[in-house]
């Protein structure tokens, strides 16, 4: 109806929208773009991998690589470590930092602002760079080729981030719905575990999924501290193919689809507080 | 700021931070002091401290004749890859922002490099570029843009270019995220008004939107300035750095001193140059937040 009143503006304003949508979904569509060809080539068989010249979509859909992987690479080997690296890692993370977060958050001690300081400057550190000392270090505690040096890294590395966003929910939920508990008889202890926790629980997931997920992804000290196939996680397992006389590309790529779907999902389901704590409240 | 002002000692604090500051003491500060004094220290190649080496480790790096070229062109890919993340970024935001059908699904999708991991995208845009087998010369060649194969990779100088492609694609979604938080702070209100005030788009954007968004585009250049830097995946999959040193950045120059040429002290003093211009870099970032949260 308001289309008979004003047409002409209506009309402009569709074009618009039309040229927007279309540039919005072009967008996406190259940001998937080389995610959807890792899939299309997860899908050929081997003979169509290397045929010339090579062909977008598969004659033979070929689904049986997406089972027959686990058998011709050790694909079940690299997730278990990659999962139990990535998930002992997460849970140091979230026992360390919570607490500190939480104290960070609630009290002004003397030593709070270098704390803090220290915490900003870390984050800004990326493994990459200090990995020779890294290896240096690791090697003198004779923990090369095992989770735990990997897991030892990976927890220090990713605390910043998790004690940043933690203690940032912390400090938003109001003091006194804890001066009421602690007024009914509750500890320090059971407050934080029954109230500011289960108020925080968008932090508490950001924090867990983002430190998950960078472990899961790490490369560079995993390709470093790790060497032999029962140790690696996936990221250094899967590029070892690259190695091979004949790199199984379907097989490589079904591998990092499996590894990267799940991923992603998790990744935007936090994605709204993620931004909030890499920039480690400089954005507003 | 913290909601009460309990004035405690620092024992009172330690129960609570000691873990954390052991953590990140241990593994984070403890690496990086082992690293500069490596650089200091002459080890052989199986990985044993001889002794002192002074500032040897550091001659040999100087002496080294790749080292000239791979400045350069460690300065190209952190000044080119930044300049192009932010410049591509900007409408990008725009368009992640703006309202339309199917906004949601455009979203995940941009979000997919940034989840993935770099290793896993790195490895399908080698495979997107190989001359016999890649889809990108199967596209040109059926566009007619050309008819032979191009192997893109063949030229160090165009590989490094294809290189910076990769790292600009998945720089730019965390980039184009950081400055959608800052559009999407703007009320509307505001945006409303300069176009009943008659402001074209372009002058909106120029003098309203632009500056509001400008300290998130800081932080944004800040960090992406330190992960460019570190980038290592992206050269280590699609061309090693080589052939010879002709891709190398200072990042992946140390790591193949130390762990393919073994000679750990001079990689430690590669790598602890690049640790003070990191350095240089967390200066940076840390002045740019202070600067915002004085101004905000």
């Amino acid at each position: 109806m308001t289309t008979l009143l004003v047409p002409k503006r209506q009309k402009r304003f569709t074009g618009k929208k039309v040229s927007l949508t279309i540039s919005a979904w072009v967008l996406g569509f190259l940001f998937f773009a080389p995610y959807f060809q890792m899939l299309l080539t997860a899908l050929k068989p081997q003979e169509e991998i290397t045929s010339i010249p090579p062909t977008y979509f598969p004659k033979n859909w070929a689904f049986e690589n997406f089972i027959n992987v686990w058998k011709e690479i050790p694909l079940g080997t690299f997730i278990k470590s990659s999962f139990v690296i990535s998930m002992s890692a997460t849970l140091i993370v979230m026992f360390i930092a919570i607490p500190a977060a939480y104290y960070v958050a609630r009290n002004d001690f003397r030593g709070r602002k270098p704390f803090l300081f220290l915490v900003l400057v870390t984050q800004m550190f990326a493994p990459t760079a200090l990995v020779i000392g890294i290896f240096r270090e690791i090697a003198k505690l004779q923990l090369v080729n095992t989770y735990l040096g990997l897991i030892l890294v990976y927890a220090a590395f990713n605390m910043a981030f998790s004690i940043w966003i933690l203690s940032s929910f912390f400090s938003s939920i109001p003091k006194e719905i804890e001066e009421a508990a602690w007024i009914d008889g509750c500890s320090r202890f059971s407050t934080l575990r029954r109230i500011v926790l289960p108020l925080s629980l968008p932090g508490l997931a950001t924090a867990f999924i983002f430190t998950f997920i960078a472990a899961w992804n790490e490369f560079v000290i995993a390709l470093t501290l790790t060497s032999s196939p029962e140790q690696e996680p996936l990221t250094v397992g899967l590029t070892a193919l690259i190695g091979f006389y004949q790199v199984q590309w379907q097989y490589l790529f079904a591998g990092s689809l499996i590894a990267i779907v799940p991923v992603v999902i998790l990744f935007a389901s936090i994605e709204k507080w993620l931004v909030g704590g890499l920039t480690a409240g400089s954005v507003k | 700021m913290p909601n009460s002002v309990n004035r405690r000692s620092r024992l009172g604090a330690l129960p609570w931070i000691f873990p954390a500051l052991f953590m990140i003491f241990a593994f984070v500060l403890w690496p990086a002091f082992e690293m500069i004094r490596t650089s200091f220290q002459e080890v052989s190649s199986s990985g044993i401290t001889q002794g002192w080496a002074g500032l040897e480790n550091y001659r040999n790096l100087l002496i080294n004749p790749d080292l000239p070229n791979v400045l350069i062109r460690t300065f190209i890919w952190v000044v080119g890859i930044v300049f192009f993340t932010i410049v591509i970024s900007l409408p990008v935001a725009q368009l992640l922002n703006a309202k339309y059908p199917g906004r949601k699904l455009v979203r995940w999708a941009v979000i997919i490099p940034w989840a993935a991991s770099v290793v896993m995208s790195s490895t399908i845009w080698k495979w997107i570029l190989d001359p016999y087998y890649g889809v990108l010369n199967k596209i040109a060649m059926d566009l007619n843009i050309y008819t032979e194969p191009i192997d893109f990779l063949a030229n160090p100088k165009h590989s490094f270019g294809w290189l910076m492609v990769v790292a600009v694609f998945v720089s730019i979604p965390f980039t184009s995220f950081v400055i959608l938080a800052g559009l999407s702070t703007i009320p509307d209100d505001i945006v409303e008004a300069s176009t009943v005030d008659g402001a074209t788009a372009w002058k909106g954007y120029r003098h309203i939107k632009f500056p509001l968004i400008k300290p998130a585009l800081l932080v944004a250049m800040a960090i992406n300035l330190i992960n460019i830097f570190n980038a290592f995946p992206i050269i280590w999959v699609i061309t090693g750095g080589g052939p010879g040193y002709e891709t190398d950045t200072t990042t992946t120059l140390g790591y193949k001193i130390s762990f393919r040429d073994q000679d750990i002290g001079q990689s430690a003093s590669m790598a602890s140059i690049n640790l003070i211009i990191i350095l240089l870099f967390i200066g940076i970032f840390l002045k740019v937040s202070k600067s915002q949260e004085r101004n905000s």
